[in-house]
């Protein structure tokens, strides 16, 4: 390694430095009190106390059966897991559907319009995300809004049940999330040269060749980043599933949640969220190297 | 310029709050304290009083455990109130400082979670039953069954407030079981019960005064006081106390052992138990209170509420529910994940 | 032949899905702005046309501290999460074959990977601590907590703009004039404008809807508009929230139309 890249490397972590400090002090930090905890006991009533055991580890995949003592796979804990996964992957799916065209749109406006769009956009998220939730509840809920409108235009014959569905968690998750998506892949699109689109038009047959060959490569740290913003939050997702899946249904947030709340067990819920970190460190990882190409996050 | 005047917001954001003399912090349920009243006691006593929400009992006791928390009073309840007074975290109270302590109704002294009363003072209390939208059907409202059984009218039509030991509790003495029981065949019993009955179940979710009100959810398993708002939205809405038992519940406020401000405290306990002040309260929440005299103060539609004052017939069914042991806990928990998975 | 040359800006079928996104993420928005007007009760039952709830809502003090103090604290957190976010963008992003690059990057994402509540405990009883021992009470816990959740929102759009950036012009400033300071401050922080505001902007709206951790690391006297919401949901929410978000969302266009204003007026003067 050369002295420049030595030297190089001084900068960069002196750069990062004051970013990672903050980190440390208000994320980092915690998560180390969490792993702590998981290996402890559960205190009478909420909290932690000695002795440290390995119990909480044991409890994430395997239950003790309450009613035979048997010890079996904690099939609750991998359906909730997976429910959680297969949403969020749908959301990530559909906002950026709905993501791409929207940043394109904007990144194609004249350039002293598109600050105006792109606020235009996040606008709707200064608004509180619980009011938000609970108009979109308005909007779908059987005497709502939607199901209103429908009925008068004789489209359907009974209110749909929307509401406190899967379906509506989706509708409500990848609205919370959509703004996640599009500002990274403005971010990226704007960079890039329409005239290089012209000219690839010339070389390749039809606009899609154009748009897959030339287009997607420029956009892609766009759209790597756009869906980690919206995959990964979407997993630990709380509020959604509460006000919009009727809460009859957890997702691995709530799970979680309930650990260090009415279920009293810190160490279980800390357990929980260590694997989830891990899970999806190892997903992030893959992922950024299949999609990011070789040499985006390696060293 | 911009960066300026964010950067001076900013600073006075950071500086430290004035520790002016006559303060008082409460850290109460969200929504669970009559303004009015509160200016009362602000213009009487010159006190600034600070309310911060909170809106678990398991979220208060975390924060007030780790300490550091600037809060006087709290107000558990009355399940949660034991295990503040064994983890050390309430002051015991000096009923000499408190002139107004016989207003307490003599009913609600000597309770079995806080015997003669050495730690807290009744702030409202209330039952959990049955809200049933009569329209929709006009049967018996006071059983458990609305939930556990739903009758065809209201099949997916019902909700269950998402509180794990309301719905054991209920199921439990629905069955016939103790609540709290460790016993596995009658847990299982429950499990069954509670897995039989959610397909049928419309949601898990709060804020019943609004959706019921509206006529969106068509009845619920919820508490007496969000019923009654719902009925005075909705006059087709009763509420109906389980004949195989039902919760009550207690609120009661309490000082807090690292409270800074413990003069204030005092006063501001002793005007509570003013029945006046007590009644604004309850007016403004829809909730009885526990001090004696106060339904005096009631409007007249508060002294005719079946939600606020127990039908005779009722008053048996009431239990206290008792505080659960860990092992029972951890039951509950296990059966509601089966449940909510 | 027209057909052949294209003009990129007009893909088939995106500018109608732009539109419609927009008509969508506007709906929410427009029934709460309709059911502020409601002279109901409730937040779900029509009851008359009514300035009711507006006037209730600016005489609760709570209500209107709560709003102000959340974007205080949004402001704070996201000026100082998107400031630490580009420096180390700049720092990691070009360096391809910096040491740790890739320690340096799951430690940026780490606040995503973990569910609000997990840190929300953590942060309480860590902060608690800090607490008794400083005797500070103010709101640098909060926004500290906030700008630290808020950095992977602020770094994502920047590297992405950031990456494959052409840094052929940074080298040129470098040979003509520049000391990497002024190169930074005349070549690359403009080309990285519309990453940064698109950072801060996601910081900002992150900090502003945070309510787990907001609701576990505040103490005394330090609710924030989600957090007074969230104590009120077993009751249901008043319109009164309604209100106030509508007041939120007006001072917010006032205040965005008059930027554009002065911005196009500066322009032209320039010219």
């Amino acid at each position: 390694m050369s002295a420049g890249q030595g030297q190089a490397n001084r900068t960069s972590w002196s750069l990062a430095a004051p970013a990672l400090a903050l980190l440390l002090i208000g994320s980092i930090g915690p998560l180390l009190i969490v792993l702590v905890y998981s290996f402890m006991t559960p205190g009478d009533y909420s909290g932690v106390q000695r002795p440290f055991t390995t119990q909480a580890w044991e409890q994430v995949f395997l239950t003790r059966d309450i009613f035979d003592d048997t010890l079996g796979w904690a099939d609750a804990h991998m359906t909730i897991f997976w429910r959680s996964v297969k949403l969020s992957v749908l959301t990530a799916v559909i906002t950026f559907l709905l993501g791409l065209p929207t940043a394109w749109f904007i990144a194609t406006r004249p350039p002293d319009r598109r600050a105006l769009w792109l606020f235009l956009i996040t606008i709707p998220f200064w608004t509180n995300l619980l009011i938000r939730t609970i108009a979109i509840n308005e909007i779908i809920r059987n005497e709502g809004l939607l199901n209103q409108v429908l009925l008068k235009l004789g489209v359907i014959g009974a209110p749909l049940q929307i509401l406190y569905t899967d379906t509506a968690v989706l509708i409500g998750m990848a609205y919370v999330y959509l703004p996640m998506m599009v500002l990274p892949m403005y971010a990226a699109i704007d960079r890039f040269d329409t005239r290089l689109l012209e000219a690839a038009y010339d070389l390749f047959a039809n606009r899609w060749q154009a748009l897959w060959h030339v287009v997607l490569p420029v956009i892609r740290p766009g759209i790597l980043a756009g869906s980690i913003l919206v995959f990964v939050p979407s997993l630990g997702a709380y509020v959604t599933p509460r006000v919009l899946g009727g809460g009859k249904n957890m997702m691995i947030g709530n799970f979680i949640e309930l650990q260090f709340g009415q279920g009293q067990n810190w160490p279980l819920g800390a357990a929980l969220a260590v694997l989830l970190l891990i899970a999806v460190g190892l997903a992030l990882t893959v992922y950024v190297r299949v999609l990011g190409g070789a040499g985006r996050a390696d060293g | 310029m911009k960066t300026t005047a964010i950067l001076a917001i900013g600073i006075s954001a950071l500086a430290l709050p004035a520790l002016a003399e006559g303060q008082l912090n409460l850290y109460n349920w969200g929504d669970y304290t009559s303004p009015e009243m509160i200016k009362k006691f602000e213009d009487q006593t010159g006190i600034d009083v600070t309310i911060t929400d909170y809106d678990s009992n398991d979220t208060s006791m975390a924060k007030v455990s780790a300490g550091g928390h600037g809060f006087d009073l709290i107000v558990p309840s009355h399940n949660y109130l034991q295990i503040f007074v064994q983890k050390g975290l309430l002051a015991e109270l000096d009923h000499a400082r408190l002139k107004n302590f016989g207003n307490i109704d003599p009913k609600w002294v000597d309770v079995p979670w806080d015997q003669g009363r050495t730690h807290s003072i009744p702030w409202l209390w209330g039952t959990v039953g049955m809200g049933v939208n009569t329209d929709t059907y006009d049967g018996d409202p006071n059983t458990s069954a609305i939930f556990l059984d739903p009758p065809e009218e209201l099949v997916g039509k019902v909700n269950v407030a998402p509180e794990m030991t309301d719905i054991m509790h209920l199921t439990t003495m629905y069955l016939g079981g103790e609540p709290c029981t460790e016993d596995k065949e009658m847990l299982k019993k429950v499990r069954d019960k509670l897995v039989e009955a959610k397909p049928k179940w419309m949601s898990m979710d709060y804020g019943m005064s609004d959706k019921m009100g509206s006529g969106d959810v068509k009845a619920s398993e919820y508490w007496s006081g969000a019923i009654m708002r719902a009925r005075l939205q909705n006059p087709a809405v009763v509420y109906g106390y389980p004949k195989e038992g039902y919760p009550l519940f207690m609120d009661s406020i309490a000082l807090l052992h690292d409270a800074q401000n413990v003069d204030e405290a005092y006063q501001f306990l002793d005007f509570i138990m003013d029945p006046e002040n007590a009644a604004m309260n309850s007016d403004y929440t829809k909730y009885p209170n526990g001090i004696a005299g106060s339904e005096e103060f009631f409007s007249d539609e508060m002294r005719a509420a079946p939600e606020m004052v127990v039908p005779e017939e009722h008053l048996a069914n009431g239990k206290w529910m008792p505080l659960c042991s860990p092992t029972a806990r951890d039951y509950m928990t296990a059966i509601w994940t089966e449940l909510q998975k | 032949m027209a057909e052949r040359r294209f003009d990129p800006t007009r893909l088939p079928g995106f500018a109608t899905v732009a539109v419609a996104v927009f008509v969508l993420l506007y709906l929410p928005i427009a029934t709460l702005v309709a059911y502020s007007f409601n002279g109901g009760d409730s937040v779900a039952v029509w009851g008359g046309f009514s300035l009711d709830w507006y006037g209730r809502a600016w005489a609760n003090e709570t209500v209107k501290a709560a709003a102000l103090r959340s974007v205080v604290i949004a402001a704070c957190a996201s000026a100082l999460a998107t400031t630490l976010a580009t420096l180390a963008a700049v720092g990691v992003v070009r360096n391809r074959r910096m040491k740790g690059r890739a320690v340096v990057y799951m430690a940026i994402n780490q606040p995503l990977m973990v569910p609000e509540i997990v840190t929300a405990v953590a942060l309480l009883i860590f902060f608690a601590s800090v607490r008794q021992f400083t005797g500070y009470q103010g709101l640098g816990y909060l926004i500290a907590a906030h700008a630290a959740f808020c950095v992977p929102f602020a770094y994502l759009p920047i590297s992405a703009r950031l990456e494959g950036m052409d840094a052929t012009l940074e080298a040129a400033a470098a040979d003509l004039y520049a000391t990497p300071r002024q190169a930074f401050r005349h070549v690359t922080l403009p080309l990285l404008t519309p990453g940064i505001i698109a950072g801060a902007m996601l910081a900002f709206v992150i900090s502003l809807d945070d309510v787990v951790i907001t609701e576990f690391v505040k103490s005394a006297g330090q609710d924030t508009l989600p957090t007074y919401m969230l104590a009120q949901m077993r009751r249901g929410v008043s319109p009164e929230v309604n209100a106030i978000s509508t007041m939120l969302l007006m001072v917010t266009v006032v205040l965005l139309t008059a930027f554009f204003i002065i911005n196009k007026q500066t322009n032209r003067g320039k010219q």
